[in-house]
């Protein structure tokens, strides 16, 4: 096996590579390690220099940027799409893809060690988290959910194999997505969870359901691909249809873990 | 096939403190766990270079049986230091235990963890001995002690490898369940 935490993009990615390590996925996970620092080169907003940056404002074109920024603006165009707007890549007027750049990053990563052959390994970048394959033959990956009330506790585990799982919330940094449409903080939940094919759209769907609140119950469960789980600041929580079926405890009486 | 092997994360200033624990190797009379205490990687957890396990590789995968230790840093010598507080001893699947590791001797002074056990599983952490050798010290040690025992309360329950929440900060992570799974290396 192969772990290593990094710390990058104000957060750390963590790596499991559920393999023997070989100098080949070591190599691989060098690249995985270096792209993300990549990333956060070009698409930093806290770096005055970056491509993102200076594109927002307007002293470059999106022509003098990596090709990488053209993708992740399409991708923010067509998550603002899907979402009726609740996504958006200029949240406070300015240019900003945060709120899927983490999970696109992490994708993407995963996928490098795919290609090293590394079939079964997860990749968490500061709590999105891509699971390729499974834990161990014949045992899904287990993913627990953080209780964004409780500090340390688990409000769900997602059991599952070549997942992404997403979750948006309040819980570390407080209010910080803006409902685009109102423009104030998003409060109605305390963390929205997006399980799906591609972290990419998945930490796109969490990051635009945080911002529409309560009715991203319906329109998550209406998305083909996505099931959805979110807690209430009350301590309630909601699921859409598909979910239990990576979460089978949540459909008990209680669907908190013990 | 549950691998038995418990690993808990306490951050105290530069403090980084693992415990290996297999349960079915402790009986009323058995050998208590060690604790173990890592090299001064506290402060620089994920820094390339570092003595950490950030990057710890095992090659052992598969064997439920011998793996229990890789990846968690040497055990010091076992001697004695076995404070077997014995709880109640009756039905082998209800019998309430404590058991006490080894204390032992870190840069920042001696660290001690106790376990409880009933049925042969965990129901608590606690550690009995931090260093306090100054206020601020006692007051990290304050926060870092409940934070470890919940944490690893429900990594235990839910057997977990991975923890998806909002994002955490680079600092967030250190106290993060996360941050213990990825030490734990399980």
């Amino acid at each position: 096996m192969i772990r290593h935490a990094e710390h990058v993009m104000g957060t750390v990615f963590s790596f499991d590579v559920r393999h023997q390590s070989t100098s080949a996925l070591r190599a691989a996970l060098a690249g995985a390690v270096g792209w993300l620092h990549r990333v956060d080169e070009v698409f930093s907003t806290y770096r005055p220099g970056s491509h993102v940056s200076r594109l927002g404002r307007g002293e470059i074109d999106l022509a003098d940027c990596p090709a990488e920024v053209g993708e992740v603006l399409d991708l923010c165009a067509a998550a603002s799409a899907a979402s009726g707007g609740c996504f958006t890549a200029t949240p406070g007027g300015r240019l900003d893809p945060s709120g899927l750049v983490k999970g696109w990053a992490v994708e993407r990563a995963s996928a490098m060690l795919r290609a090293a052959g590394a079939t079964c390994h997860a990749v968490n970048g500061g709590g999105d988290v891509r699971l390729s394959g499974e834990a161990a033959p014949g045992r899904p990956w287990r993913t627990g959910i953080a209780d964004p009330l409780r500090p340390g506790g688990l409000a769900a585990v997602v059991s599952g194999r070549d997942l992404a799982v997403a979750t948006s919330g309040v819980a570390e940094r407080g209010a910080h997505v803006l409902d685009p449409r109102s423009g104030r903080p998003a409060s109605e939940l305390a963390s929205v969870t997006v399980v799906a094919a591609d972290l990419a759209w998945a930490d796109a769907l969490a990051t635009a359901a945080l911002a529409m609140g309560d009715q991203a119950r319906e329109w998550l469960a209406g998305l083909p691909g996505v099931a959805a789980f979110a807690v209430l600041p009350s301590g309630g929580r909601w699921w859409t249809p598909d979910f239990p079926r990576y979460a089978p405890e949540v459909a008990g009486r209680s669907c908190a873990i013990p | 096939m549950r691998r038995a092997v418990l690993a808990v994360l306490a951050t105290v200033v530069g403090l980084v403190l693992l415990l290996s624990f297999k349960p079915h190797d402790v009986g009323p009379a058995g050998a208590p766990p060690a604790a173990v205490a890592g090299g001064g990687t506290g402060g620089t957890l994920g820094a390339p270079g570092g003595r950490g396990r950030d990057h710890a590789e095992d090659g052992d995968r598969g064997d439920d049986e011998d793996d229990d230790d890789d990846g968690v840093l040497p055990r010091p010598g076992a001697t004695g230091g076995t404070g077997t507080a014995g709880g109640d001893t009756g039905t082998a699947g209800k019998a309430g235990q404590v058991v006490t590791g080894d204390a032992v001797d870190t840069r920042w002074g001696p660290v001690q963890v106790r376990i409880s056990l009933s049925g042969g599983k965990i129901t608590g952490v606690d550690a009995v001995v931090v260093p306090d050798a100054n206020r601020r010290d006692r007051e990290i040690n304050r926060v870092a002690v409940p934070i470890l025992d919940a944490e690893t309360l429900a990594a235990q329950s839910a057997q977990i490898d991975t923890v998806s929440g909002a994002t955490y900060t680079s600092e967030g992570y250190i106290g993060s369940l996360q941050s213990a799974l990825d030490r734990a290396g399980r």
